[in-house]
């Protein structure tokens, strides 16, 4: 239906229209099916939301201020958006977002998602984005007034809301155990312990800037956790890459020995994998780097090792104000397997939060206070020891004071010592 | 109860992240940990083996994200008629129904297809663009996101529901340049390219000026008394148009119907596969923010995707491919310019030159 018919009341839309067709599912239909179709509360302020969205075609510009908007005893978690354009379309004049934390790898059930519609269907516009850039469920489109009502309900429904602002953010994790042969450690786990631990510093915003987990299951890292996150958690694992030698000659058979070794053999980073004249596989483990490739392409005839374990990354961020920038290596390897695995990630998650409370500054992210401090003061700061695996190669530029290299060097032999289970001359000091 | 108690609001239970147990398909939670082997029967659709011998389908399909009530409960009416009542949502708002038995396959994807919710978007697919608030909800947002990915989508539905790329493309979308969707094999993302426009009688009551100022990334802004009044002054021959100091200071408008740009990034990589996580890479800017269609960003992104689909290797990502034909090529292939403007210019832009005698004609 083509809208502007001055004796219904609903505003013209000749800028969304368009895109009412087209074989991709249309948010435009949906917005306006809420406004003819939707609860009371649901049509009016649709119809006066999509009055402003056609507006923001015309003019190609934003309409919304923030504000402050809270629910009892939480200081984040509502995005408030209060219109400029109030006076032309004064029911939407307020149109917050819940943001709410999803189940840990996004699954529900229709029995749960019919009631967070019925929620939302009375208190708020009716829309909701599964799910938004933070990790979000995003309930969009709430009054002031409702916004503790909803919350209420959603809460009551087992749900809590997420981060905003300078807080600990809502975390994502990928299907991992649940469903993927790939994974590499309990996602699920890892993530409710560490943000259920941490949940005080999304609750109430006291952090010098956001600061955000994802978790993912391998280094495919599916939920783009190197780049998007201040900590990364990213599955691994140190023994040898399974090989099913049957299927490897398979999946030869089927696809061809030249496709073979053009698909997995060339495309191997570090030149670790050869084929054999049997059209059997050969991995030097020692030189791969867990990338996943190979992998990826003989789903049934590779599969990671069973020594598995985390790598953490630290720093990732977006744009503002000093570029874009991914996470470094900071623990190359960690087991996740046991009660006091979990303990020790939690422990460093928890270290880590509080370091950047205490020491970045306003607006600032871990990964720029990494990078005006120096990884060398981090690592200091944290109690972790130097690794090369934290490198792409040492440093190029001579500008550095090395008096103490020896003491340092000698630390380095005695870690390499006692990690071969012997004892040296300082252990009995 | 007296009168007091019951006015007391309700607080919070601070229950945290909701436990997914409760919510998965019991085949998953039966094998949580203990999966063997998948593999893909036909796009749209993955089959994963347990170590238990137990199987599952799952069909993935296409949503808008932004959706309305109706449109989540035709999505479980499909689930409990066509699949068995559990669903998941992909990072890319991609939904996805799991079934234990095969039968019940192309019953749900015929449904999900007659219901307009196209299937696919798995393995070497375009799947589903990663995108942000824009005009329907952002504060600060220089064009609209939702508007933008219909507009794509509908382009490059045929690329969803087939595996016939090279590898997977991750295309993302930004409404301003702090780029809250992220980076991707292209990214379609807000340019400014003007210099705030400062309303000097509202800067003293809206702003917090220190603030402001620290905010540039450039030491572009100072404190300035105009007409009288407390403000801001940025010094445009070293402002770079980021917009950074807008959401801090909405009287610093930095979005204009004119000047408000799209630029087109290519190359960004995630995953670790292969070559190791990348950034993305200017490939063209000042294009249009055009609404409703955004036909010039279309038409680019149109040509970079069938470019590279024609003549990347199979499992090159698109950052891949560039790597080894040379940008040289890439330019001249897409029929895109090379300007001094694609010369990095930031902290470490001398590690983005080529300090060797490698080159591609």
């Amino acid at each position: 239906m083509k809208d502007g018919d001055p004796t219904n009341g609903k505003h013209p839309t000749p800028m969304l229209d368009p895109l009412e067709d087209g074989p991709w599912p249309s948010f435009v239909k949906g917005l306006k099916r809420l406004r003819d179709e939707g609860s009371e509360g649901n049509r009016k302020m649709m119809n006066d939301l999509l009055g402003q969205l056609n507006h923001s075609y015309q003019e190609q510009l934003g309409f919304w201020k923030g504000g402050t908007v809270s629910v009892f005893g939480y200081g984040g978690g509502i995005i408030p958006r209060f219109s400029e354009v109030a006076d032309k379309f004064p029911e939407s004049k307020e149109f917050h977002t819940l943001r709410v934390m999803p189940p840990a790898g996004y699954h529900y059930t229709t029995d749960v998602l019919r009631k967070l519609c019925d929620i939302w269907e009375r208190h708020g516009s009716g829309l909701i984005a599964f799910h938004g850039q933070s990790g979000d469920i995003m309930f969009q489109g709430c009054t002031t007034e409702n916004t503790q009502k909803a919350f209420d309900e959603l809460n009551e429904l087992g749900f809590d809301l997420g981060g905003a602002g300078p807080a600990l953010r809502t975390a994502m994790s990928c299907v991992g155990h649940a469903r993927c042969e790939q994974s590499c450690y309990d996602e699920v786990r890892a993530h409710r312990t560490i943000i259920n631990t941490l949940l005080d510093e999304m609750h109430r915003p006291a952090l010098p800037y956001k600061f955000k987990f994802k978790f993912s299951g391998c280094a495919n890292d599916c939920v783009n956790a190197i780049h998007r996150s201040d900590f990364a958690v990213i599955g691994t694992w140190r023994d040898d890459i399974k090989i099913d030698q049957d299927k490897v000659k398979e999946h030869i058979a089927e696809k061809g020995r030249k496709y073979t070794i053009d698909t997995v053999v060339s495309m191997c980073p570090t030149r670790a994998i050869s084929l054999n004249d049997d059209d059997t596989l050969e991995i030097d483990n020692r030189s791969c780097v867990r990338c996943m490739h190979c992998i990826n392409v003989m789903t049934k005839a590779l599969s990671p090792g069973d020594d598995k374990g985390v790598s953490i990354l630290v720093g990732g961020k977006r744009a503002l104000k000093i570029g874009d920038l991914m996470g470094t290596m900071i623990i190359p390897f960690m087991k996740l397997e046991t009660d006091e695995d979990f303990e020790k990630l939690t422990e460093l998650a928890e270290n880590m939060v509080e370091f950047f409370a205490d020491n970045a500054l306003e607006h600032e992210r871990i990964g720029e206070t990494i990078d005006r401090i120096g990884l060398p003061a981090f690592l200091e700061a944290l109690g972790i020891d130097p690794d090369p695996n934290m490198v792409n190669h040492p440093r190029t530029s001579c500008f550095v004071r090395t008096d103490d290299f020896d003491d340092e060097a000698a630390k380095w032999f005695e870690r390499k010592a006692h990690a071969a289970g012997m004892t040296v001359g300082s252990d009995t000091d | 109860m007296d009168q007091k108690a019951q006015d007391k609001p309700r607080m919070p239970d601070e229950v945290g992240v909701p436990d997914p147990f409760q919510f998965m398909h019991p085949v998953m939670k039966k094998n949580y940990g203990n999966w063997a082997w998948h593999d893909r029967p036909r796009p749209g659709v993955l089959h994963h083996v347990a170590k238990s011998g137990d199987e599952i389908w799952t069909v993935r399909a296409g949503t808008q994200r932004q959706m309305d009530v109706f449109t989540i409960r035709k999505l479980c009416d499909i689930a409990d008629e066509f699949a068995e009542g559990h669903v998941r949502f992909t990072t890319r708002s991609n939904i996805e129904f799991m079934v234990s038995e095969f039968a019940k396959v192309p019953a749900l994807i015929s449904k999900l297809q007659e219901e307009g919710f196209p299937v696919g978007g798995t393995g070497n697919s375009v799947s589903m663009i990663s995108h942000t608030q824009g005009w329907l909800h952002c504060d600060i947002p220089g064009t609209d996101a939702s508007g933008v990915v219909k507009s794509l989508m509908d382009m490059l539905h045929e690329e969803f529901i087939h595996e016939e790329m090279p590898n997977r493309v991750r295309i993302t979308t930004s409404c301003c340049q702090i780029n809250c969707g992220g980076q991707g094999d292209i990214a379609i993302n807000v340019q400014y390219t003007k210099p705030p426009k400062i309303n000097h009688d509202l800067v003293a009551n809206v702003c917090e000026r220190p603030a402001v100022v620290a905010r540039c990334p450039v030491a572009a802004i100072r404190p300035a008394l105009v007409n009288g009044k407390p403000s801001l002054e940025v010094d445009e021959r070293k402002c770079v148009c980021c917009g950074a100091c807008y959401p801090p200071c909405p009287p610093m408008q930095i979005n204009g119907k004119e000047s408000t740009k799209i630029a087109i990034w290519v190359g960004g990589k995630h995953s670790n596969a292969r070559s190791k996580p990348t950034f993305h890479k200017l490939a063209v800017a000042n294009l249009p923010n055009n609404p409703p269609h955004w036909p010039e960003v279309r038409e680019v992104v149109r040509k970079i995707v069938a470019t590279y689909k024609e003549d990347a290797k199979d499992w090159e990502r698109l950052g891949e491919w560039i790597e080894r034909i040379g940008w040289n090529r890439f330019f001249e292939m897409t029929g895109l310019a090379f300007t001094k403007h694609h010369l990095d210019t930031w902290t470490g832009a001398r590690h983005t030159m080529n300090h060797s005698a490698h080159i591609h004609f």
